[in-house]
């Protein structure tokens, strides 16, 4: 079953951005090299950033379209997202961090929901910290679990590894397999490294200078030479 | 030393009314200043940013005289808040405030203005995607980092309407009890034979003043600085 629709047009300085593609459940991977356009892609998806036409449909609602001028505000949207670079907010503790999205929208507390994520991402135990004091790999969790609280629709991650060392890559990957496996949520997993989708991908959406190159399985991952890209 | 007299008392008091009030209502239209001028781009942009330095370069005699034609009772705007609302500014205490406020908005511009600039609008765009609107982006992300900004720029602008002298003697003048602050009760007591043990009294409280804003600055910053980086 389709859940996201993408068809959207944008210039970005040199680059004529033209990508068209569609997900369904599980983890949709954007392949390919830096300046491929894949972050654009993600930041019109999550409502950052306009693009100069088409169209964006999640499930049945139309969040972007410029033939009929919607353009449904981020804040609307309902899609998690998980920075590369994380984006806690400083001044507020792990547990002010997750428990953002909640307050914002006005919905009343869940501790079950919160104990599950907490729980599954084993964050539990820094929610007293600042984001500050938190080790990179500890950061993206509680990114992502800052993300998944506010029950998304669709959960955007735009390189969510690529600021950690090896290590920590390791570290963080078998929990998001896991929230793939366990959360139900679909998910679109922005990647340049091949090894990395491997992991999580289950479709692939393989971008080049602004186009879609190719779409399909996994198998578009060995086509690549993964080498290039890293 | 400090056995002020009930004048001298009443001066002091004053002086901090008139600082406090000055701060608190010139604050809001600082933070609007400086978002404005820190995000936004519009036709006339160098010009507000002109006017709002203009207390800074201009003698604050000009200042005084410009505010006393334009809030005085016969001035148009004046005259206006007098028929509409009944306020009034010549010769109260509350146009000295202004006449502070005035002379402290660009000091509490700035800092604002250079702190909104260095926030990392990324974070901004992370609350949007957690739910957040404009408003409550503005309020629970950009303001809160703002604050060590927001902290530098009440402490100058108070420190500022604390000693304010020549806007505010030009606009309301010298009235013991109404319009006279420290600066204003000393250079009073400066020009009479016998004034000096009075003035040196009010010399030590102003050195105090400035003394105890300058450190609930330093205070309030760096616990503002603490909450960002953690314990």
């Amino acid at each position: 079953m389709i859940v996201l629709t993408v068809d959207v047009e944008k210039k970005l300085g040199a680059l004529q951005l033209m990508v068209s593609f569609q997900a369904s459940h599980g983890t949709t991977a954007l392949f390919g090299p830096s300046g491929a356009g894949k972050t654009s892609v993600v930041n019109m998806i999550a409502g950052l950033l306009k693009p100069d036409r088409g169209s964006i449909a999640l499930d049945d609602t139309v969040l972007f379209d410029s033939a009929n001028a919607i353009d449904v505000p981020p804040h609307r949207r309902r899609i998690g997202y998980v920075f590369q670079e994380g984006r806690l907010f400083p001044h507020l503790s792990v547990r002010q961090n997750l428990d953002y999205g909640r307050r914002m929208s006005g919905h009343p507390r869940d501790a079950g929901d919160f104990e599950r994520i907490a729980a599954l991402l084993d964050i539990g135990h820094l929610l007293e910290r600042r984001p500050g004091k938190l080790s990179g790999g500890e950061r993206q969790r509680v990114a992502v679990g800052r993300a998944l609280l506010i029950r998304p629709r669709l959960l955007l991650l735009d390189e969510p590894l690529a600021s950690l060392d090896a290590g920590h890559k390791r570290e963080i990957l078998p929990y998001l397999v896991r929230l793939r496996d366990e959360a139900g949520i679909p998910m679109v997993y922005v990647s340049h490294t091949a090894a990395e989708l491997r992991r999580i991908a289950t479709t692939v959406v393989r971008l080049d200078n602004g186009r879609v190159a190719a779409a399909g399985g996994i198998e578009l991952l060995d086509a690549a030479d993964s080498d290039a890209f890293a | 030393m400090l056995d002020l007299s009930p004048e001298e008392w009443t001066a002091v008091a004053l002086t901090l009314r008139i600082a406090l009030v000055a701060t608190a209502c010139a604050l809001p239209f600082g933070i609007a200043i400086g978002w404005l001028l820190a995000r936004r781009n519009f036709w006339g942009k160098a010009l507000l940013d002109g006017l709002v330095h203009l207390p800074l370069v201009l003698p604050p005699v000009v200042t005084g005289y410009l505010l006393l034609i334009s809030f005085g009772r016969r001035g148009p705007i004046g005259a206006f808040l007098d028929d509409h609302f009944g306020i009034v500014f010549s010769f109260r205490w509350t146009g000295a405030a202004l006449a502070c406020g005035v002379m402290g908005f660009p000091l509490l511009v700035r800092p604002i203005r250079l702190a909104l600039e260095a926030i990392d609008r990324k974070l901004e765009d992370a609350a949007s995607t957690l739910g957040a609107n404009r408003a409550l982006v503005f309020f629970t992300v950009t303001l809160p980092l703002a604050l060590p900004g927001l902290i530098a720029g009440i402490l100058l602008c108070f420190a500022r309407a604390l000693g304010e002298f020549g806007a505010t003697i030009t606009f309301v003048s010298n009235i013991p009890g109404e319009t006279q602050t420290i600066s204003s009760a000393i250079y009073t007591l400066t020009q009479v034979p016998g004034g000096d043990a009075a003035a040196g009294r009010l010399v030590l409280i102003s050195i105090g003043l400035a003394f105890a804003a300058l450190l609930a600055s330093e205070w309030l910053g760096r616990r503002a600085t603490i909450r960002f980086h953690g314990d």
